[in-house]
């Protein structure tokens, strides 16, 4: 069964992650434009970006623990589906400069230095530019696979800043925040745990590949 | 005695949504006929449009049935509103169990056409119809030497799906200086645009002070108490840096955000924010504050 899935996973290119993901995007702005998303339109569209953002993160964190534990390969979709992720959150960015703050850079800038959840939203998003910048392979093979892999460790303190970004927004304690941090970290610290226990230890049936 | 404040019209009867969007012009008549008291300065005369009734009715903060804007009008229908008392105690003459059948036989119900300003910085414009909290209040006697009112919304876990959360401390309660509670401008609302007031809106009567963040209009009241001492407000339990007993509408306030602006809903997606009005625009409330720090009585 298994196989079967990786097997037509295979067949799927990458590439139609793009133009997929971003259309709900689209459909959402469309619907604002056209008076469909309620009495705050800016709001639900900053808010919904900002969503996808972060559940598109999660399942980028989630491709290699899906891989070792389940054995389901995704690995060719992590770029496209990190890439979007990004989109998302320029997105999420661009409505809250744009259509909420209406280009008040002195507010803007007010709000990044005294707001705490502003100032943290704007660290998730400095940490993901440089990963978005050098997801091509031109930027792999200028780097080098040694350089790449650890300059993109930074997905795992991006996405926490990104899920306490959403904590800190809310006006209490909502659940939904609280259970896309919890995911953030529970995959982050899966990552750091496999990292340091032995290799063997982690993928039954692979203990011989991983003698050497 | 009633009919102390307006600022629009006073038409009781049930008013369909589409005739208050012909009034405005005659708003600008009754500001200029001035036959009303000191007090009805300030508001009165600008144009109101209040707000469509699926906005008023389809974004609320009523946390008992959840956080989501739109989680009130999908689960408040559990709420049972029939029979509903009051319980009025405390430093009045006469406490006890008023029934809301009671409570609206002796009071006079006048429509009010309020903007109502949420802490989150959205705003909109509400035709109320309620009574005066005065009246109420002197319904049941209250004491001169009381100095607070305190407020409790029904908690009813059974019919209340957010407050298996512990989002905020439950019961949901509120308070008010007496002056702020006696001011003309107070009022308990029991309908909006001439219908019932919605569940998700704080059905059967709930507080509406529309010179304050709207999460001091406490909801669904089910106990007035009359204090001596400032009472104890849920959202300075949860957050009290943040939001004090007095949140009046300020501008200047700044944390834990800005409020120099607000977004008036239902305007669109490319709406321009407007800029914040001190007191809301109700300048006439502005005696009851007169010396205090409002940086420091927030």
């Amino acid at each position: 069964m298994l196989t079967w899935v990786n097997d037509m996973l295979r067949r799927i290119p990458a590439w139609v992650l793009y133009p997929g993901l971003a259309l709900p995007g689209v459909v959402y702005f469309y619907w604002g434009v056209t008076n469909q998303l309620g009495a705050d339109p800016v709001e639900r569209l900053e808010h919904q970006y900002g969503e996808w953002a972060l559940q598109l993160m999660i399942a980028v964190l989630a491709i290699t623990p899906l891989r070792r534990f389940v054995g389901l390969n995704l690995l060719k979709f992590r770029r496209a589906v990190g890439l979007m992720s990004f989109f998302y959150v320029v997105l999420h960015l661009m409505v809250w400069v744009v259509l909420d703050k209406w280009l008040n850079w002195a507010g803007i800038w007010e709000d990044i230095v005294k707001r705490p959840f502003i100032t943290v939203g704007m660290l998730a998003f400095l940490l993901l530019l440089p990963l978005a910048v050098t997801s091509n392979n031109q930027a792999l093979r200028k780097l080098g696979g040694a350089a790449w892999r650890k300059l993109h460790l930074l997905t795992y303190p991006a996405a926490i800043t990104g899920a306490v970004h959403y904590l800190l927004i809310v006006k209490s304690w909502p659940p939904e925040p609280m259970i896309y941090l919890a995911i953030v970290t529970g995959l982050v610290a899966m990552r750091v745990l496999w990292t340091r226990m032995p290799r063997r230890a982690n993928r039954p049936g692979a203990a011989a590949q991983n003698q050497s | 005695m009633a009919n102390r404040w307006k600022n629009t019209l006073k038409e009781r009867d049930v008013t369909p949504e589409s005739a208050y969007l012909n009034r405005r012009q005659l708003i600008a008549g009754a500001a200029a006929a001035g036959a009303f008291g000191s007090i009805a300065q300030g508001a009165k005369a600008e144009e109101l449009k209040p707000n469509k009734w699926d906005d008023i009715t389809g974004y609320c903060n009523y946390y008992e049935f959840g956080t989501q804007k739109t989680d009130p009008a999908k689960y408040a229908h559990a709420l049972t509103i029939k029979p509903w008392t009051v319980k009025i105690d405390g430093m009045v003459d006469k406490p006890g169990d008023y029934t809301f059948e009671d409570i609206m036989a002796k009071m006079t119900v006048e429509e009010r056409i309020y903007r109502f300003r949420c802490v989150e910085k959205w705003a909109m414009v509400v035709p109320w119809n309620g009574f005066e909290l005065a009246d109420l209040l002197q319904l049941a006697g209250v004491q001169s030497n009381a100095k607070y009112v305190a407020f409790e919304t029904v908690l009813r876990p059974e019919e209340m799906p957010g407050v298996h959360t512990n989002v905020l401390d439950w019961p949901y309660v509120e308070g008010l200086r007496m002056d702020e509670a006696m001011h003309p401008l107070t009022i308990m609302a029991t309908g909006i645009y001439g219908k019932d007031i919605p569940k998700q809106n704080g059905a059967p009567l709930r507080l509406v002070v529309p010179w304050k963040f709207g999460f001091k209009s406490i909801k669904s009241i089910v106990r007035i108490t009359a204090t001596e001492h400032e009472p104890p407000t849920s959202w300075s339990k949860a957050y009290g840096r943040a939001y004090g007993f007095y949140s009046n509408v300020n501008p200047e306030r700044n944390f834990p955000w800005s409020q120099e602006s607000e977004k008036l809903l239902g305007s669109g997606l490319f709406a321009r924010p407007q800029p914040t009005r001190l007191f809301n625009g109700y300048d006439e409330v502005a005696s009851l504050y007169a010396g205090m720090d409002l940086q420091k009585y927030y």
